[in-house]
Parts: structure tokens; sequence; C-alpha cells
């Protein structure tokens, strides 16, 4: 079974994207997706990504929520930015100390971060273990330190940590 | 064939409304690679057309085609999917090049560099 179904949740995943893009349930496209899981699930075993623990779902649910609405927030405050200069607005990096180190976790991090207009994630030193992050309108670099580990990483811990 | 004038004028109200709204945080996005200052900040900027410029046109298309074939149409969901996965990862290259680049021309000097190249030092380690 793990021989030919190495990521049961991957493969499960590629098909259900291979039927939402054909727009259909028949056998072909059950048949057709089924082969690109397999081949697919099995490319990821030759790359032999370290297997991640159980994730929590409730918690990654409450993140997309916070996420969504963060998004859209800081969306209008840079399109604020960009038409409305203003003088004095500061930009630069700040650097944060992550407890966070699941590699999946991570990627998900970076990902929401860069994601949000006004972050992007620049750097991660796996040695020091902290986050090399640049925010288009510094304001305070502690505090922007903090809104991360409390609002995002806080979570990615409960989800992704034992 | 389906066809837009099929659209009852109610959807198509939702429809120009979310299409209009969704293009125009775009344009601010594109106006934002003109207007800001270092490379740092222009990368902020597209970033509005791929999340929020994105998520209304793919819901305005959403509407329009659930509405003109009478069924939901969800597969559009699958665009925001991989526009969310993959642009981010895009950006993230582009900074971490620009910092590369910054750094072994000496352009940029950040506190915590000199701190770690003083850490480095021969016989430190």
């Amino acid at each position: 079974m793990r021989r030919w179904l190495p990521y049961p949740g991957l493969a499960l995943a590629l098909l259900l994207v291979w039927l939402l893009l054909s727009q259909s349930v028949s056998v072909g496209q059950l048949l057709l997706g089924s082969g690109a899981a397999l081949v697919g699930t099995r490319t990821m075993a030759v790359l032999r990504p370290p297997r991640s623990r159980r994730v929590r779902l409730a918690p990654l649910m409450k993140l997309a929520g916070l996420v969504a609405v963060d998004v859209v927030r800081s969306n209008l405050a840079v399109a604020a930015i960009i038409l409305f200069p203003r003088k004095g607005r500061v930009s630069g990096f700040v650097r944060i100390p992550l407890e966070l180190t699941e590699r999946g976790g991570l990627a998900l991090l970076g990902l929401i971060l860069t994601a949000t207009p006004g972050t992007l994630w620049v750097e991660y030193d796996q040695r020091r273990r902290t986050l090399l992050l640049h925010v288009l309108d510094l304001i305070d670099e502690e505090e922007w330190a903090n809104l991360i580990k409390s609002r995002y990483e806080t979570l990615l811990l409960q989800a992704f940590e034992q | 064939m389906i066809q837009a004038p099929d659209l009852p004028q109610w959807a198509a109200l939702i429809v120009a409304v979310l299409v209009l709204s969704g293009a125009a945080v775009t344009l601010v996005g594109s106006l934002g690679l003109l207007r800001l200052r270092s490379f740092y900040e222009r990368v902020h900027a597209p970033t509005l057309g791929s999340t929020l410029g994105m998520t209304l046109i793919v819901a305005a298309s959403i509407v329009c085609f659930s509405v003109l074939r009478g069924r939901l149409s969800v597969h559009e969901i699958v665009i925001a999917l991989f526009l969310t996965c993959t642009a981010p990862v895009g950006f993230i290259l582009l900074a971490r090049s620009a910092l590369y680049r910054d750094r072994a021309e000496r352009r940029l000097s950040l506190p915590w560099d000199e701190e770690e190249e003083a850490g480095e030092m021969p016989g430190k380690d």
C-alpha cells in the first residue's frame, strides 16, 4: 500500500483538483485523474521529503479566517500608500526570531506573509532560527515581531508541532 | 455557445462591479511598480493583483458562469489555489536574489549582517 500510494492525502487532493479542472466526474476523468495522482505522488516520493507529522485542522481553519481578513485590510493599506504617498513613511527590514521549525509550517508562514501586501518574507536563517522580513510601512519593529508571533506563529505551532 | 447578453441584468451588474473593482485593485498594484522607490518596496506592489484583484475577478467569473449555465461553477477556485501557492514563491525568490546581490556588492548593510560576520571570525566557531 505504502509502495503504491506513498502520500494518500496528496493523491486525493490531486484527484480532486483534476476533477475540478475537467468539471466532470465521468469514469474516464476519474481514471485519468487517478493516474495523474499516482504519478504525482510517486514523483513526490522520489524527492523524499521528510514525513510531516499529523496536522491539526482546527487551528488552520482559524488561521485561514484571520489571513483572509488581514489580506483585504493590507490590500487597502498598500493601495492607500501607492495612491497617496505620505512623507516620512519608512520601509525596512525586521528580524524576527521564530520558534516554529516544522518545514510545512514555515512554508505556510512564508506564503501567508508574502501573499499579504505590505510584508515580504526575504530570508530564513536555519541556524539562528530567525526570519528576515521586509515591511513596506515600518513604524515599530518590535510591534511587527509581536504581531506576527502572536497572530500567526502561535496558530501554526498548534497546527504543526506536537 | 453561451452569450453574455443572456445574462440577466442583476447578475450583469454584480459581475461588472466585481470585474471593475478587481481590475482597479490590480491597476493600483501596477501603479505601485512605478511609484515606489526601492526594489524591495516594489515587490510589495504586484501582490495586490495576485490577492484581492485575483479574488474579485475569480468571484465575477463564478457568478457569471453559474448564472449562465444554471449550475454552480466552482472550478475557478483552482485558479485562486494555484496563484496563491505559486505567486509568493516568485516574490520570495526575487527578494532573495536582490538581497544576495546587494550583500555581494556591499550596497546594503543590515545591522545583523555585521554581527554575523564578527561571529564567524576564524577560531570562534
